[in-house]
């Protein structure tokens, strides 16, 4: 517990070693000038990455779980 | 259920960053375009690889202290780890890169830092795999490890800060570096960078934890 918040400190405090910032304004949200991909997401395309990755992201991490499962497993056979 | 807190708090950071990555406004920059979400993928990936990599550092200084075995297994197995974030850093810059420079490898300074620093962790890898004894082994590697630790951090926030870099906030590039002085960034950004140092810790403690269980096992062998 007191590991994670001394990492999770030390994340915030990295963000510090960034200088010479640009900022960012209001105007730059609104700035059409500037080509996104404003069709892709009006068409809901942005939709189906979503879905892809996230189906993508869930299989991997349920091939994490349960390899820690069988890790624990082995610990109490081991133990 | 309650032990494993921290892994459902890593899952649902994930989730929300890439949900938030993907669909949350972004600034409209020039150059940038669309590819400013990157930042929530390529740019924690190297904040994971520090973390981890400082985590290893401190494992190898109490491995020194201690002598116990244990702390040499965290320190090997965090520093993999962050091997992988950083190889994945080092790849989606490449990609991120050759939209935005022009280029896969552009020379940058911080580019070439960072090529030079996974080497050296390399070198920590090879270097352990060379020894035999397992206590030679494991001092040997804490002390490069923390030499290591020691060279990457001026590699990577202080020499590219001193010519002229591509990355932002290096050199003559400011009009790049928004990112952590933007709100609705940074409310993606901050729990992407929690959440992929979370999974690094994970597949760490995944890996840890095989290696006493092998231990265990080589030691009754021979018992």
């Amino acid at each position: 517990m007191k590991k994670l918040l001394i990492i999770m400190f030390l994340c915030l405090s990295m963000t510090t070693f960034a200088q010479e910032k640009y900022e960012v304004t209001d105007a730059d949200y609104q700035n059409t000038q500037v080509e996104m991909a404003d069709k892709m997401r009006a068409d809901g395309k942005i939709y189906v990455l979503v879905a892809i990755i996230g189906a993508v992201m869930f299989g991997l991490i349920g091939y994490t779980i349960s390899i820690d499962r069988k890790v624990s497993k082995l610990e109490k056979e081991v133990k | 259920m309650l032990k494993h807190w921290w892994k459902i708090l890593t899952i649902a950071l994930l989730i929300f960053t890439l949900i938030g990555g993907l669909l949350f406004d972004v600034p409209r920059l020039a150059i940038l375009n669309e590819t400013i979400r990157a930042l929530h993928f390529h740019v924690t990936m190297w904040f994971a690889m520090i973390l981890l990599l400082l985590v290893a550092a401190i494992y190898s200084i109490k491995y020194l202290k201690s002598g116990n075995i244990k702390h040499d297994d965290i320190a090997v197995e965090f520093t993999n780890t962050a091997l992988v974030m950083g190889m994945l850093g080092i790849f989606t810059g490449m990609i991120w890169a050759k939209f935005t420079w022009g280029d896969y490898w552009n020379g940058d300074p911080k580019q070439n830092a960072s090529a030079i620093g996974i080497l050296m962790y390399f070198a920590y890898i090879i270097l352990r795999n060379s020894l035999e004894d397992r206590q030679q082994r494991a001092r040997i590697g804490a002390v490069y490890n923390i030499f290591a630790f020691a060279a990457l951090i001026p590699l990577l926030f202080v020499l590219p800060r001193l010519t002229d870099s591509l990355h932002p906030g290096n050199g003559g590039n400011p009009g790049f570096n928004a990112y952590d002085l933007d709100s609705k960034l940074r409310l993606v950004f901050y729990p992407a960078i929690i959440g992929w140092t979370l999974l690094g810790v994970w597949m760490s403690t995944l890996k840890i934890r095989l290696r006493v269980v092998q231990r265990k096992v080589e030691d009754r062998k021979f018992a």
